[in-house]
């Protein structure tokens, strides 16, 4: 009997290691992502941070098990009998399938949670309530209730091989970068003229395909002023890899002297590197293939500068 | 007399084992379980060869941030036919092959229930492999719109010929789909129907049971990709509109037919391993499957889960918030059945008397991986942090611990674990420990790095991409070349020890199955006699017989 509880008292010690090593590595979590520069970061961060000590704890758990196995439990050469003929453990497998249960149900609940204060295509339809904290940012722009007056108008982004448009409507301004104000509720209208792309910030955690044909809302909130990058998240063909566009973060009277600078510039055409590449005057890497030929770069109020996004090939080495 | 004509023709068209140009067989149309299983192996690798090629020049052009290797439809072109490549003509071609050999000898039948229809369902593999190939030949260049060839990227067709890469992966993608249908009723009818008398249901080794619930997954899912592939290519070639938005289709419902049946493909392709997992830790850990029953029955329960969790593959696609959260439920679930697997054999080698043989090591090794993905899988069911990471490195990252860490680990183990039963001869442990370390190393190398990369918001398919992500995707790229390098020794191993390895006995491993009670290789009939199997599988440490005949079942002078 003392030897059970030796072993209780070891497998404890060796439980409470684990849990502090799981427990360093839910913190080192945050420290694997870009800046948090969204609201939704700061939700996004936690859960991973949770997922990971748990992950870590359960990984550990295995395959320490696994590794004084093999280190202390093998065979001698000319050993040839079997170990003892355990066939099973009712407990044991009860206490394995309910803990694991108990705890996916968990993940799932504290994810639901957190996706639902996301919000990122408005509130979920509940069978009741809850709506408090999210019924000004689910209000549309068009009929602005009283409580979020100063909510701003929309911005539609447009999508197309290979290039990223975004439009101010109410200011008349177009851009190939996407400017917003910090600590507002940010409200995008997600359109595609062509194919499948996705709208991805890694900055701000969030992410949606646009589906030609739809037209998708989409919700967040900055939290954090400076230059992150849009990526193009779901392959869109030859050309995907270089879909990027800069998104700018700035103080809300930033945003308002860009607008009204912006609407001052008179339209040029933008930069687009997947249309640079195409028309390279030489490409030795080219096999001739057909491809779709990139749209024609769009008529801007403000480009991206060329080197936010150089092309690839001979014409972009210094 | 008619007896010994039917003989003499069995002579002629299929040589027998031990004849100087049995060698032949492997060329024939042989019905031959154990010859077609070997033909699927023998194909199946020879393209995992070219789709690992053609990863190694995805991990050449990815070693520098810009697009500077090949051509950007050239990358595209590449991770297209490398993703299509290793699943419909190397995985489950592989899988086939090693469940073509064992299942009859496990459950003691002399053949499978169609032999006839099991050597047509082989022979499309070459048909679309070749199909598959030629695409790279045809103007335009084969595919480039991903194994997954979403509208409206698939429906592009800038040079406007008919036969295009994307009408010949489609046309590939097809008869793959009607092989493998062809395939899984001949495994569920075997499994059902040829068991060998007192082969109980809950006598049957967990590899039969895992096969027989990957199969029905094939019977149930397979429709759905097959029709998605056929209604795709009405649009490309007749004019249809199923998918294309421009003329009122939707591009969101092929996503629907394309994960219905690709996502419980994963379980056609990760069950039979466990069924590997399951037969290879009691062997040299010297100690009954832990759980048996429970073990064989969370196969079936995965396969019925398989079915409802499709929608986390579209998390980030036009789904509306309620489907995310429901999916994100059953996806939960899922865990729970495999959860239980990897307890069961962490529970098999405690305590046992291990032997770190080639075999035990790959399985090992492929199990700490597993767990590995199994945490990110989790990860990636949470739909706020999937929101993230949906279609950047970290699935690659997951994914590729699946496939690669999982499933290529334990293709290797059960290789080298049933290699003598096979060739009968013995296999080199030396090389087949290098191949182990090599292979080991490699996969962490290679796709460890693609986590932190995901993280950082580095999507997938990117030909070029910034430079903040240079770093882990160097590293990425020389375990890619490590992983390509590590199959120089298993060839030389499996190629050498063929031709001039150490005969083998019947048992090498002093292994509990049926497959162990008769010679390496078996006779062209398996038994002379059919087994009376009298006890459950994993009797090690209980020296209880297996059969009642033992003796019977060869004929004397055919017995080593």
């Amino acid at each position: 009997m003392s030897m059970s509880i030796r072993t209780v008292i070891t497998l404890g010690l060796v439980a409470i290691a684990l849990a502090l090593i799981s427990l360093w590595m839910g913190q080192q979590a945050y420290t694997w992502f870009p800046p948090q520069a969204s609201a939704e970061s700061v939700l996004v961060d936690q859960l991973f941070s949770f997922l990971v000590a748990l992950g870590t704890f359960i990984f550990l758990g295995v395959v320490g098990t696994l590794a004084y196995a093999v280190l202390f439990q093998q065979a001698g050469k000319y050993d040839t009998s079997d170990g003892p003929p355990i066939e099973g453990n009712v407990p044991l497998e009860v206490v394995w399938t309910a803990i694991p249960f108990a705890l996916v149900i968990w993940i799932a609940f504290y994810s639901y949670q957190v996706y639902d204060q996301m919000s990122i295509l408005g509130p979920m339809e509940h069978v009741h309530g809850k709506m408090v904290m999210s019924s000004a940012i689910a209000a549309p722009p068009s009929q602005p209730s009283p409580t979020a007056a100063d909510a701003l108008p929309p911005i539609e982004v447009h999508a197309r091989q290979w290039v990223w448009e975004f439009r101010y409507p109410d200011r008349n301004v177009t851009s190939t970068e996407l400017h917003l104000p910090s600590n507002q509720r940010i409200k995008l209208i997600l359109q595609s003229e062509d194919v499948l792309h996705g709208f991805f910030v890694p900055a701000f955690r969030i992410k949606q395909d646009i589906i030609p044909g739809r037209v998708i809302d989409f919700g967040f909130t900055p939290i954090r002023e400076g230059r992150y990058r849009l990526r193009d998240s779901q392959y869109s063909g030859t050309y995907f890899a270089a879909m990027q566009a800069d998104v700018v973060v700035e103080s809300l009277a930033a945003y308002q002297q860009w607008l009204t600078a912006a609407a001052a510039q008179p339209p040029t055409e933008a930069y687009n590197r997947a249309f640079e590449e195409y028309h390279l005057a030489q490409n030795p890497i080219s096999t001739g293939w057909k491809i779709v030929e990139p749209a024609s770069p769009p008529l801007v109020n403000v480009s991206t500068h060329p080197s936010q996004n150089p092309p690839s090939g001979k014409e972009s080495k210094p | 007399m008619t007896n010994l004509s039917v003989e003499a023709i069995a002579q002629i068209e299929q040589p027998l084992p031990g004849a100087p140009d049995n060698w032949k067989r492997f060329f024939s149309f042989s019905t031959d379980h154990k010859v077609i299983g070997i033909q699927y192996l023998v194909t199946a690798f020879f393209f995992f060869l070219i789709g690992g090629l053609l990863a190694m020049v995805m991990r050449g052009e990815l070693i520098t941030p810009e697009s500077d290797l090949v051509d950007r439809a050239v990358y595209n072109a590449m991770f297209t036919m490398h993703g299509t490549i290793m699943l419909f003509l190397w995985t489950f071609p592989a899988l086939l092959g090693l469940s073509n050999y064992l299942v009859p000898l496990m459950i003691g039948a002399k053949d499978m229930a169609f032999p006839k229809l099991n050597a047509v369902a082989f022979w499309m593999v070459p048909v679309f492999g070749f199909i598959l190939m030629a695409s790279f030949f045809v103007p335009g260049g084969p595919s480039q719109s991903g194994w997954w060839a979403y509208p409206p990227v698939s429906l592009q067709n800038p040079t406007g010929n008919l036969i295009t890469g994307q009408t010949l992966w489609l046309v590939a993608v097809a008869i793959s789909g009607v092989a493998s249908i062809m395939g899984a009723v001949n495994f569920v009818t075997t499994i059902a129907r040829m068991r060998a008398p007192g082969m109980y249901w809950f006598r049957m080794p967990v590899f039969v049971w895992t096969v027989l619930a990957a199969q029905i997954i094939q019977l149930v899912g397979l429709p759905a990709l097959t029709a998605g592939a056929i209604m795709l290519l009405l649009d490309i070639t007749a004019g249809t509109s199923f998918f294309d938005p421009a003329k009122g289709g939707d591009p969101v419902l092929f996503q629907h037919f394309f994960w219905f049946y690709s996502h419980p493909a994963v379980y056609v392709i990760i069950l039979p391993i466990f069924g590997v997992f399951s037969e290879i830790f009691p062997v040299y850990a010297r100690k009954p499957l832990f759980g048996y029953k429970v073990v064989a029955i969370s196969s079936l329960v995965i396969t019925g889960l398989s079915a409802v969790v499709w929608v986390h593959h579209m998390f980030a696609s036009g789904t509306p918030g309620w489907m995310r959260m429901l999916f994100m439920a059953t996806t939960m679930l899922i865990s729970v059945p495999t959860g239980i697997k990897v307890f069961a054999w962490v529970a098999t080698i405690w305590g046992g008397k291990l032997r770190l043989n080639t075999p035990m090591l790959f399985a090992l090794g492929g199990l700490t991986m597993f767990v590995f993905a199994g945490v990110t899988g989790i990860m990636l069911a949470a739909v706020p942090f999937d929101i993230h990471v949906n279609n950047t490195y970290f699935v690659v990252g997951h994914f590729h611990y699946v496939i690669y860490g999982a499933t290529v680990m334990g293709m290797y183990a059960a290789i080298y674990h049933w290699f003598p039963k096979m060739t009968g001869r013995m296999y080199s442990e030396g090389l087949g420990k290098l191949h182990f370390a090599l292979t080991f190393i490699g996969t962490n190398l290679n796709f460890f790095p693609m986590h932190p990369l995901g993280l950082m918001g580095m999507p997938r398919r990117v030909a070029s991409y910034d430079p903040e992500f240079a770093f882990w995707n160097v590293i990425a790229s020389l375990g890619g070349f490590l992983l390509g390098m590590s199959t120089l020794p298993f060839l030389l191993n499996i190629i050498g020890s063929w031709v001039q390895g150490e005969q083998a006995p019947k048992n090498p491993w002093r292994a509990i199955g049926l497959e162990w009670l008769i010679s390496s290789p078996p006779s062209a009939e398996n038994f002379e006699e059919l087994p009376i199997v009298i006890a459950e599988p994993y009797g090690y440490g209980k020296s209880e017989p297996l059969v009642s005949n033992p003796d019977a079942l060869e004929v004397a002078h055919e017995s080593r």
